[in-house]
This record gives C-alpha cells, structure tokens and sequence, in this order.
C-alpha cells in the first residue's frame, strides 16, 4: 500500500480500482466467481452487485472497529464481519428473485472466501480512514463487476448468441457451445488478459520512446 | 436424504464434477502453488485432510443448528471451523515438516479462503449426503482437486523450458492451459450420473 493518503486524493482511492488495480485483470483475485458465474451477463451483474455491497459493508466496519479490534485475532473477525454480511445478502437475493438465487447457487455463500473482500480489509481498511475505506471498497467492487461484465458479455453473445437473455443473431446463428461450458471461462479470462497485457506493453513502450525523445 | 451410491459419489466429485476444472473452486491455489509436482501433491494432500475434518464438522453442524432453530448461522459456523482447522493443520506441518511449511509458504493459511473446502461443506448440505456420503464425497473432491493439481504442475514443469511471447507469460498461459484441461474432463460427462 502507498503510505501517502494524505497527498491523495480521496476520488483516487475509487479511481484505481477500476483501472490501475482493478482486482481481477491486474491483481488477479477472486476467481473463483469470475469463473463460475460469469456464464451470463445477468447473472454476472448480480454477483458483482453483491460483492461490492459486502466488500462495502466489510470495509466500512473494518475501518470503524479498527482500533479496537486485537491484533491476533482480526483475521477470524473480519471473515465474521464478512460473513454476516454475505449471509443477508443471500437471504436478500433469494426475497427479490429465487430463480436468479437458484442460477448463482452456492455461489453468493461463497462470497465469503472470495480473497478480494479479506485482502482489502486487511491491506486498506484496517489501516484507513472510513471514508477512504468506503471508496475504496465501492472502487474495487465498481472494478470487479466491471471485470465480471467483460467475461459475462463475451461468453453469453458466443455461447448463447444473445445479451442479457436478448437473442442478437439472426436463427442460423451456431452457438459455440464451449463458451458456456466451464473451459470458456478459463479462455475468456485468458483472453483478456492478453489484451490487457498487449495494450499495457504498448503503453510502456511508449512511454520508454518518449522518455528518449525528451532526453 | 439423498440416495446416490458411494462409488457414483466419488466419481462425481472427483472427475465428472471436479471441483477446479467444473466448478471453479480453489482457483487460487490452483494456479499459485501449481509450479511444482512435489508441493502440488503436498498441498493436494492438505487440502485433502482439512477438507475431510470440516466436512465431517459440517455435516455436525447442520444437524445441531437445524435442530435449535438457527440455520442462518450455518454459514459463519461452516468457516469458524474451516478456519480451525486449517490453524491445526499449519502447526502439524509446521512441527512435522519446517520445509514443507517453508514451501507451501503464504498459500498455507490461505486454505482458509479456499473455496473448494467451503464449498465441499455447502454442496453436501445442499444435496443432502448422509455421513457416510458426506466423507466419501470429501475424499473424492479432495482427489480431485490433487489430481487436477498434479496434472497443472506436470504440464507447467514442462512448459517452463518453451519459449512463449511476452504477453502469454504468466497467469495467461496458466488459464489457456487449465481451459484444455477442463476441456479433456468434459470427457467424464456422463461416466457417474
């Protein structure tokens, strides 16, 4: 973490998340529901609406307790404080829509272990100040459904020809079948990580170009 | 109840719905501590054990929390033990094996977070596996996510020494080739149903 908050300006610390550090394509962190749920757009947005609510949540309390939470034990106190508040969205998701709670599954339960929420409690929340912390939760979670929509879109218009359950493609259209299937979103990620990687080099080469030309 | 039988339990979890390649739990340790057989098999082998005990605490905890009327705690009691238990395995393997301990470095304690092992407490709830299903059904999700953890290690040793292009290092590479692999347990489709 930079150790300067202070020079910062609080908008940054919503800014990175969706860019600079955004959690999925930069930091590679919670996967396991980018995979998994991204088979839609839909159900990609719902999961990522309700990661940001928890990592709001989390970051909020972590931040208001951090003083008095002992050293030794916060590790086992924020997962409590997530957990609790991954239960009520669960019970939240299944009161507005039970078929969008029977499409995700396990999944919301799983927002527990997402390494996301516990990594930034631990790396920023517990060392920051509440408003800091709350933007930056709400960055990262800006960012990650950001990242969820990206894998989401791609594998619903190939695999399924349709966006957000609207049919795009003409009827001769073949769905490729492998886009929904688990493997297609072990290749989706991968390719936008090789776009990432591409235009992030470039840039770099870029900007080593013109560090010469100033020189 | 739920009235599968233990042999079509265990090929389920372990290849037809293996939890890495189809569900997509325990990415993290998947691809961080895939670079090596000898730690992949280790950390398949602790993996497994803490998958074992806290699914036969979880299967406990159900009961009792169904029985004095407070489901909606289960989920905080299914990661408090998960998180105990994994504290029990790091200090056995920190007395019985200080390289070890060295090698699974930071992805030890991150056993925690692992999906898979939540993951393995909420399914069996879910589909109801009595006990005996419940610790087969650990068993054959912890082969699974070793196997699929050996295989990684393997292939990655090798690709270690081919040239790839800058931008396919890395965590790219390492999804292209868990994409095949997931690809080829597609194959086990049907083999347990």
């Amino acid at each position: 973490m930079r150790p300067e908050p202070q020079t910062t300006m609080p908008t940054d610390e919503f800014i990175k998340g969706l860019w600079r550090e955004n959690p999925v394509f930069v930091q590679v962190l919670g996967m396991c529901p980018v995979l998994a749920v991204s088979n839609t757009a839909i159900n990609a947005l719902a999961m990522g609406l309700a990661t940001t609510f928890v990592m709001l949540m989390s970051n909020l309390l972590v931040s208001t307790l951090r003083n008095h939470i002992p050293k030794q034990v916060r590790i086992a106190t924020y997962i409590l404080i997530i957990a609790t508040f991954v239960t009520i969205v669960d019970y939240m998701i299944e009161a507005i829509s039970l078929e969008l709670h029977k499409s995700l599954g396990a999944f919301i339960s799983l927002i527990v272990v997402n390494c996301l929420i516990l990594g930034r409690a631990e790396a920023f929340a517990s060392k920051h100040r509440v408003v800091d912390s709350v933007l930056d939760g709400l960055g990262m979670g800006v960012g990650f459904t950001l990242a969820l929509l990206c894998l989401g879109a791609v594998r619903e218009v190939l695999g399924d020809g349709a966006l957000f359950g609207v049919a795009l493609f003409p009827a001769g259209f073949e769905p490729w079948i492998v886009m929904i299937l688990p493997s297609g979103g072990f290749f989706t990620l991968a390719a936008w990580l090789l776009v990432i990687n591409y235009v992030q080099q470039r840039s770099a080469a870029a900007r080593e170009r013109a560090g010469e030309l100033s020189r | 109840m739920n009235e599968q039988s233990l042999w079509s339990v265990f090929v389920n979890a372990a290849l037809v719905n293996n939890f890495v390649l189809a569900y997509f739990l325990g990415i993290c340790p998947f691809l961080g501590v895939s670079a090596k057989i000898g730690t992949a098999t280790r950390m398949g082998g602790a993996v497994m054990f803490v998958m074992l005990v806290s699914s036969v605490c979880a299967f406990a905890i159900h009961h009792v929390l169904i029985f004095i009327g407070v489901p909606f705690l289960e989920l905080i009691a299914f990661i408090a033990v998960i998180a105990s238990t994994v504290q029990l395995v790091e200090m056995f393997i920190k007395k019985m094996s200080p390289a070890l301990f060295r090698a699974l470095g930071i992805f030890l304690p991150l056993i925690t977070t692992n999906c898979a092992i939540l993951g393995l407490a909420l399914f069996q709830t879910n589909r109801g596996y009595g006990f005996l299903q419940a610790i087969v059904y650990a068993l054959g999700a912890g082969a699974g996510f070793t196997l699929a953890l050996i295989l990684m290690a393997g292939i990655r040793e090798k690709l270690e020494l081919a040239t790839l292009p800058d931008i396919v290092q890395g965590t790219a590479s390492a999804l292209i080739v868990a994409g095949i692999l997931s690809l080829t347990f597609m194959g086990f489709a049907g083999l347990g149903a």
